[in-house]
């Protein structure tokens, strides 16, 4: 099957920096991707109009079609102008949409970085965990070292940790044909119980508590906020150089440059004298740095402490975000932008209207839904078509 | 010595390293401890059984002693012999051992139910096999199916709702059968009409499952329990055959979908592997350009796969909240799609070979139960990761002699 770069940008191919981050935000995609945008909200409307306790009560008690569709209209209404809100109205609103987005523009990297080659890592979470564990353990447990030593030895400890799980995968696909699909869901599954246990361990716990909660991160560990009183950390700038790193290793490195050749055709890179294997061992690693630095930038950032169940669902934001971005390095920043947006904009809407967070995990899904299938968004709109198949990244089981 | 023969011998090496290495950990590590203890096995549970057996008892040293041997002598005959093809087979048949000795180990001074072991691995098998079978009928025609997992939740949640509401467990079943079925559809029509990319649409789907079944039950369940406590199916003894020692109280006092998951694989396998219906479905599988020019409809033959793939995958997804636990919680599924997932891999894409690998990764789900309930050293929260571990190791192990229909993840474009 083809590489994820070639059709996903709809730029001639290893065009410039500018030009790509051009071709993501304005390019010809960009109607549909709006539009994929548009539908995902619309169908995201109906399930929170359906779901609207005040409407459900009004079609109850009989009111007729008028009184249950007047509740409808105000719960969705209410609903996404507290998201709007959340993401966007105030100084708080946005160091809250970047605290997200720094999270989100990592693990999409752990996703877009593999897609290069190929390979589909649904590990974030797992990675996201050990990176989380390796990085938290550092920051409580090492004392007495200042600032500037003590927090990059932290980060790195988060990136050795995710690079561990990341490997794995990496290794079994290379070694032994292991579809990296399942065996990074399986990872994921045993370091979720890993960690649930290694948090009720004194390693981990804070002494004399039974709850599974980790100590906290020492002060010389934290990732400073240059805001004072707002949660955003440096975090986000570490996430915006760090996709620079990768922008530089996939477009300008022999490095990427061999990811993207055995995602193209892997045959032809053996033939070529490439190193197949060391390329998928290579991309996972990778890409369990960025989710090991994912999870280290959550716990020595916001949270500032290891409780049960902090990476959830992580890694699957992950692939929203790098699927949004069609696998460009500024793609998936932009991607992790709006989408940390509308995480944020979930979460003040669920304090603010009592509306679930869950609804934003619907309309990412379907965002992605249409932006995979073009041929979807253009029958629903009307669109004129220009060849309706959609993009084809990914490999089969006997790759 | 010519490369092809040295690679040959250094794999014969590395096989019989393996299986030796596993004969330490009965020899020295549990040997010592259960020293002139003996271990209880329970061969029947008093539930109105006709015959019932007396209990197994063994002593545990010589018997772990003896399984170390048999393990040591199976490394000594791979050092000896060049199995080949059948290595892995014989390292299996160690790790197999090994988890007998560890059995008697652990049920030093206790008594460890057979009967519930086993039967729980048939339990366990279920969701797995219902699973790996939509998978299987998905792929066969063609569709990579990642969605299970989706399907699952799916079903699990319509399964709860309906069993609630209408406050019988085949409406509940209906139900499942039923989100399955949807979200089999909505598979179909994004890979097949639309040809997005397969694996990405699963995830999608899984992701949507997971997001729709949350947020309802956030909204909408927390809110009314009353939708939310099913009427599950009981545990039912087949007549005469439920009689049979053992054998009739492990597999014949089970749970509906027990039954019927044993009847939906003797079915599918005859009708894939003897029917024309079967044989129509793999052509458009394995070379689609091929049955189009004798004038098979491809893009329906494979959209009624899917679909009918999620009918199945939705039986499995009720069995979470008919059978397994007494409600439907968000994302309690986890990760058993993806194990499904892996079972059809291993089982070769047929429906007794996913029996087969969903009754390991069901053993594995049941021997930690088991664990969990004997005074072992190991922390509960770590045996639960069994089956996960269990699902990595075998498909690392098998998964490269795999074949795969040949046309399983390409779309199909009439030339």
């Amino acid at each position: 099957m083809s590489a994820p770069t070639d059709e996903m940008t709809s730029t001639p191919q290893r065009s410039t920096w500018s030009a790509r981050v051009v071709a993501t935000v304005t390019g010809a995609d960009a109607r549909l991707t709006a539009l994929a945008f548009v539908a995902a909200f619309l169908f995201g409307a109906v399930l929170l109009a359906v779901s609207d306790a005040d409407a459900i009560a009004a079609l109850e008690a009989g009111e007729g079609p008028a009184a249950f569709l007047g509740a409808a209209l105000s719960a969705v209404g209410r609903g996404y102008t507290a998201l709007l809100v959340g993401a966007f109205g105030s100084g708080g609103a946005v160091s809250e949409t970047l605290v997200a987005a720094t999270v989100l523009i990592l693990t999409g990297l752990a996703v877009t970085i593999p897609l290069r080659a190929g390979l589909f890592n649904i590990g974030g979470e797992g990675q996201v965990v050990a990176g989380g564990l390796a990085g938290g353990y550092v920051g409580f447990a090492v004392e007495g070292l200042p600032l500037l030593v003590h927090l990059p030895l932290a980060l790195a400890a988060a990136m050795a940790g995710g690079a561990l799980v990341g490997w794995i995968p990496g290794v079994l696909k290379a070694r032994t044909g292991a579809h990296e699909v399942i065996s990074t869901i399986m990872l994921n599954n045993t370091l979720t119980f890993v960690a649930i246990w290694l948090l009720t361990t004194s390693l981990f716990q804070i002494p004399g508590r039974s709850d599974p909660i980790s100590r906290s991160i020492l002060d010389t560990a934290r990732l400073p906020r240059p805001f004072g009183g707002l949660r955003v950390d440096v975090g986000i700038v570490l996430a915006v150089i760090i996709a620079g790193v990768v922008l530089w290793l996939l477009d300008r490195s022999t490095v990427g440059f061999e990811l993207g050749a055995v995602g193209s055709n892997p045959s032809a890179a053996t033939a070529a004298g490439m190193d197949v294997a060391g390329a998928t061992v290579r991309g996972m690693t990778f890409a369990g740095i960025a989710g090991g630095l994912a999870g280290g930038a959550l716990i020595l950032g916001v949270q500032g402490r290891i409780t049960p169940g902090f990476s959830s669902g992580l890694g699957f934001d992950g692939i929203t975000v790098a699927l949004l971005g069609r696998g460009t390095v500024g793609g998936t920043v932009a991607a992790g932008l709006l989408l940390g947006a509308l995480k944020a904009g979930g979460r003040a809407m669920q304090a603010r209207s009592g509306t679930s967070l869950d609804l934003v995990v619907v309309v990412q899904a379907l965002i992605i839904v249409f932006v995979a299938a073009p041929g979807l968004v253009r029958a629903l709109f009307r669109v004129r078509s220009e060849g309706a198949s959609g993009t084809q990244i990914s490999q089969g089981w006997g790759a | 010595m010519n490369p092809l023969e040295r690679a040959a011998r250094r794999r014969q090496l590395r096989f019989a390293l393996v299986t030796l290495v596993l004969a330490v950990v009965p020899a020295f590590l549990l040997a010592p401890d259960g020293a002139g203890q003996r271990a209880t096995f329970v061969l029947a549970d008093a539930r109105g059984e006709r015959v019932v057996l007396e209990p197994l008892q063994v002593a545990v040293t010589p018997t772990v002693v003896t399984l170390a041997v048999l393990i040591a002598l199976l490394g000594a005959l791979q050092l000896a012999r060049d199995l080949g093809r059948r290595a892995p087979v014989a390292v299996g048949a160690a790790a197999g051992l090994l988890v007998l000795a560890v059995l008697v180990w652990a049920g030093a001074g206790e008594s460890v139910s057979v009967v519930a072991l086993l039967r729980g691995t048939l339990f366990a098998a279920v969701p797995i096999a219902f699973g790996a079978m939509a998978g299987v009928l998905s792929e066969r025609a063609g569709v990579i199916n990642i969605a299970i997992e989706g399907q699952f939740l799916g079903g699990a949640f319509a399964a709860a709702v309906l069993a609630s509401v209408v406050g019988s467990a085949w409406a509940g079943l209906l139900g499942g059968v039923v989100a399955g079925a949807l979200i089999g559809v909505l598979l179909a029509l994004l890979t097949i009409r639309y040809q997005a990319d397969q694996i990405v649409s699963g995830v999608v789907l899984i992701v949507l499952a997971t997001g729709v079944t949350s947020f309802l039950t956030s909204q909408l369940l927390s809110v009314n329990p009353d939708w939310n406590s099913p009427v599950r199916f009981q545990a039912t003894a087949v007549p005469v055959l439920g009689d049979i020692p053992l054998l009739g109280s492990i597999v014949f006092r089970q749970t509906m979908l027990v039954y019927l998951m044993l009847i939906t694989v003797v079915v599918l396998q005859f009708a894939l592997f003897r029917t024309r219906w079967g044989l129509r479905l793999r052509s458009v599988g394995e070379h689609p350009a091929a049955a189009d020019t004798v004038g098979i409809d491809v893009l329906r033959t494979r959209f009624r796969a899917v679909v009918l793939g999620g009918v199945l995958a939705g039986v499995g997804g009720s069995w979470f909240t008919l059978e397994a636990a007494s409600q439907f919680a968000k994302e309690m599924t986890a990760g058993r799609g993806f194990i499904a997932l892996a079972a059809m891999l291993v089982g070769r894409f047929s429906p007794v070979g996913a029996l087969s690998a969903a009754l390991l990764f069901g053993f594995s789900d049941a021997l930690a139960t088991a664990l969990q309930r004997l005074p072992v050293p190991l922390p509960s929260t770590l045996l639960r990761t069994a089956p996960y571990v269990v699902t990595l190791l075998v498909v690392a192990g098998l998964i490269g002699r795999l074949r795969v229909p040949a046309a399983d993840g390409k779309p199909y474009v009439k030339a």
